[in-house]
């Protein structure tokens, strides 16, 4: 037996905004947008890197009743929007160069690449305050 | 399109990530305030009914655990770690971590390892000691059945 990972769920506010900065911001493909009208309008949308086709993250609406009692999905937007809800740990092979990519084109660090005895790391939000690291993690038989 | 709503607690964290992020500049609760766009009563208000915590304690802490860092790797003097996470007083920087450390900036370097233990492994050590036992799958299944 054996398995791997596909897809990992992030809850976002609001799914245009999460799509607009995970493809415009950060750069990554839509890999699927469907609404199903007889699931009242759910809608499963995922993104993902280029070049990682079997990986994507779901960008989840937080759902109401009855789904997630009203007072269960406050909690949960609350958790989000205080960062609380998940991290997505990014790696890249240039973390100063992702750094001023991603930077061109409005995406705000919180962090900024810094050296740490693991590599070089990095930290922004998307826009519901999910946490995203970007790492440029070291080779450790280099040291 | 119009404004994405956005709970106000999301407001805070840029605040708190303020303060995580440039906590090595003279920032005070003024500045976490204007991120996250409220006046300082209510921000301060709001930060500790969300956080559990006051902004200025939060800053502080932050600030305290970074210069615990930098007592522990490196070899930088007390008055050099203390201007370097943002603090500008000598005195108060050692009262405030004497207190909630248990002892003075000296004392918890002096109870570590020198910094100098803390240096890179060089290449050659990492591959003589890292390199695994050699044993046959036979041997595997004879250890993990013990």
């Amino acid at each position: 037996m054996s398995f791997r990972i596909a897809t990992a769920q992030l809850w976002v506010h609001d799914q245009d905004e999460a799509l607009k900065f995970y493809t415009e911001k950060v750069g990554m493909e839509v890999r699927s947008d469907v609404t199903m009208p007889e699931m009242g309008n759910f809608r499963w949308l995922t993104v993902g890197p280029a070049g990682q086709d079997d990986v994507a993250i779901v960008l989840m609406a937080i759902p109401g009743p009855p789904v997630m009692d009203e007072e269960t999905g406050e909690q949960v937007r609350d958790l989000v929007a205080k960062g609380f809800a998940g991290t997505i740990f990014l790696t890249t092979d240039d973390c100063h160069a992702a750094y001023e990519e991603l930077s061109s084109r409005g995406l705000e660090f919180t962090e900024a690449p810094e050296e740490r005895p693991y590599g070089i790391d990095s930290s922004f939000r998307d826009p519901s305050g999910n946490s995203v690291r970007l790492t440029q993690v070291r080779d450790l038989a280099t040291l | 399109m119009s404004a994405v709503y956005a709970p106000p607690a999301r407001h805070l964290l840029r605040a708190k990530d303020l303060a995580d992020a440039r906590y090595f500049d003279p920032l005070d609760v003024d500045d976490l305030a204007r991120a996250a766009g409220l006046s300082r009563a209510h921000f301060s208000r709001e930060f500790r009914r969300a956080f559990g915590e006051s902004p200025h304690g939060y800053l502080l802490t932050r600030r305290l655990e970074r210069a615990a860092a930098l007592l522990r790797t490196t070899d930088r003097s007390v008055a050099d770690v203390c201007f370097s996470v943002g603090l500008s007083s000598l005195g108060s920087f050692t009262t405030s971590f004497t207190r909630t450390y248990g002892m003075s900036p000296t004392a918890y370097r002096a109870s570590f390892p020198p910094a100098t233990n803390q240096a890179r492994v060089p290449a050659c050590v990492v591959r003589f000691y890292g390199r695994p036992q050699h044993r046959t799958f036979r041997e595997d299944s004879a250890a993990a059945a013990l």
